[in-house]
């Protein structure tokens, strides 16, 4: 993690502000927390903020404010984040069932990492993961923690169409595909959980900063009458709130 | 709301597209929107609606629309042709139209992408803070996807009768669109990461737009543009008009479908006045960068945001009507006549008298109505 932010030009519209080189948890929390800053000081003429895993990218309006009053406001909103600022505020439960029909890669997964499935499923759904960052497409978060004990390469030829709500994993990553999409992930599992929803504000269960953890379901009955449940509007995602 | 555009062909891709999904980036939700925003504000205004209105981003081959009602649109951008009941119509102009008739378009002139707004606005559900079309997400604009023959689309009722003769000023800069295009470009934020050799190449070679192009991005073909060491960066987030280089070393410039992340390097990014001018370009057209200070590219914006505010700012008057009538909204008064000298609105009443910015009056003062609709700065 850098001392102080460095902010970078990006277009005459975008201000990059880079808070490190490297994929760090440490480095990730400092980005939510400056984002959350940056939000609750409702600076003029921000139009959007991106966060990466360690930069925020600030789209703004330069007909409001200027570059360099931007860069100023930005130093001086930086500097005061730290501490409690910087820790997750809550942890999402995705109720997920491994295996079967529902996760056709668990038996790879098993036999590249040398361990039985049921161990692959306990070392996947014990840790929190952190959500570094969402991209690639609605919804999709990219999450870190995962034991490199489970990493796995992806599939020689992509899949071309995922089911919504499959959990995968790529070499040491693991993810959901919040929508049905072309992917190479091998997948483990899936949630019956509607990950992302255009209709809905904000649109998508998780947000960039959360804390993630996988709930094993026992059957495919539960993970069915869960279904049963997002689909009439019942369900509530167990979110645990974090002081 | 009123059923007004009933679609009779679609065209090769018409969507509904506003100024853009702005605040859902970090959900990874595309800004999408009108892919030359300077077009499409200009064709609302010229109608007088308002800049945020929704109209239809027309690519290449136009559809064939039934107007249900009578109507006001104004068509900006590409040349493609455009035709009411088989008479060509002119571009960057307020159109009356007629219920029943049909636009249709003859094929593509100048230009790939053209903008169709009509009064009142195109009216679809608000999704996330817009009605722009993200097609590949399914999300926004008419059901998330392109028009089809047989929708009906609404457009908003006015709320009150307005049907507004506007004209673009005469020092108006209409663009061009000749297969040539120099764009303007501010650095970073990883020019870092290039060689001497391909920031020099940059700006001293001619690209050509590659077959691969769509709203998501433009990618241009040309001298290798080398990295240092990695073409890799930790995925950071993706500006419009981004000139990203990936390991092949052919620059893509990010449009507005891209993705709100990406994991390469940004050698560059065209400056806002100038990356709608993409919106325009075919396989085969040149590209040439210059380089710019982000002052500089900032002062372009203002200039071109004073001209798009200076539509409709020339009152137009008509003889017809006896009482001087002036829309207002809150602004100071300043009204001159044919020698430069104010006017007085004694005669009118309360707030009406405010209006908003300067007006010109050209013709006899007694007998007129005056519409002025847009503040400028």
């Amino acid at each position: 993690m850098y001392k102080s932010p460095l902010l970078l030009t990006a277009g005459d519209q975008s201000l990059m502000v880079q808070l490190g080189d490297s994929i760090e948890l440490k480095t990730n929390m400092k980005v939510h927390g400056l984002v959350r800053a940056i939000e609750s000081q409702s600076v003029e003429g921000v139009l959007d903020l991106i966060p990466g895993y360690s930069s925020v990218l600030i789209n703004y309006d330069p007909l409001v404010i200027s570059e360099q009053k931007l860069k100023e406001r930005v130093n001086s909103i930086a500097r005061k984040v730290r501490g409690g600022d910087l820790n997750p505020k809550r942890t999402i439960q995705i109720p997920t069932l491994y295996g079967g029909e529902y996760g056709p890669d668990l038996s790879e997964v098993s036999r590249y990492s040398g361990l039985p499935e049921e161990e692959v499923i306990i070392l996947h759904s014990e840790v929190s993961y952190t959500v570094y960052m969402i991209g690639f497409s609605p919804g999709f978060p990219y999450l870190g923690g995962m034991t490199s004990r489970i990493a796995c390469p992806r599939l020689s030829t992509p899949r071309t169409e995922i089911p919504a709500g499959s959990v995968g994993i790529a070499e040491s990553q693991t993810g959901i595909y919040p929508m049905a999409s072309p992917g190479g992930w091998q997948l483990i599992g899936r949630t019956p959980i509607d990950m992302f929803n255009s209709d809905k504000i904000p649109p998508s269960v998780l947000d960039a900063g959360d804390l993630v953890k996988f709930t094993p379901l026992g059957s495919e009955q539960e993970y069915l009458e869960i279904s049963e449940m997002v689909s009439n509007g019942q369900y509530k995602v167990p979110v645990e709130e974090l002081s | 709301m009123t059923q007004m555009l009933s679609i009779i062909e679609a065209g090769l891709h018409t969507t509904v597209q506003d100024l853009g999904r702005y605040g859902y980036q970090r959900f990874g939700v595309p800004v999408s929107g009108a892919m030359d925003s300077f077009a499409f504000k200009t064709a609302n205004a010229i109608i007088g609606n308002s800049e945020t209105a929704a109209g239809l981003e027309i690519t290449a081959l136009g559809p064939k629309i039934e107007f249900l009602e009578d109507t006001r649109i104004a068509i900006t951008g590409a040349n493609l042709g455009p035709l009411i009941d088989g008479e060509p119509i002119e571009l960057w102009a307020s159109v009356k139209v007629e219920r029943g008739s049909v636009l249709t378009f003859s094929g593509p002139v100048e230009g790939l992408r053209a903008w169709l707004s009509v009064l009142g606005g195109i009216d679809v559900p608000l999704v996330m803070g817009s009605r722009s079309t993200y097609v590949k997400g399914e999300i926004g604009g008419f059901g998330g996807r392109a028009l089809l023959p047989g929708d009906t689309v609404s457009t908003f009722d006015l709320e009150q009768d307005q049907d507004p003769e506007i004209y673009l000023p005469q020092d108006f800069d209409i663009p061009r669109y000749t297969g040539e295009f120099e764009l303007r470009v501010v650095m970073g934020p990883q020019d870092e990461a290039f060689t001497e050799a391909a920031i020099d190449g940059l700006f001293t070679s001619t690209y050509t737009v590659s077959m691969d192009q769509d709203r998501m991005g433009c990618r241009l073909e040309g001298p290798l543009l080398e990295h240092l060491e990695s073409p890799d960066i930790i995925s950071d987030g993706s500006p419009l008009g981004a000139v990203q280089v990936s390991g092949d070393g052919m620059p893509i410039v990010l449009l507005n479908d891209r993705g709100t992340t990406g994991g390469y390097t940004k050698i560059a990014n065209v400056v806002g006045v100038d990356v709608g001018l993409l919106a325009q370009a075919m396989a085969g057209d040149a590209v040439r960068f210059t380089k710019v200070s982000v002052n500089h590219a900032h002062a372009l914006l203002r200039q071109q945001h004073a001209m798009l505010a200076s539509i409709g700012q020339e009152a137009d008057i008509q003889l017809s009507r006896p009482k001087l009538h002036i829309r207002a909204d809150g602004f100071p008064v300043e009204v001159l006549d044919e020698s430069g000298s104010p006017l007085t609105l004694a005669e009118s009443e309360g707030p009406s008298t405010m209006i908003l910015g300067k007006a010109t009056i050209k013709k006899e003062l007694h007998e007129f109505e005056l519409e002025i609709h847009e503040k400028s700065d």
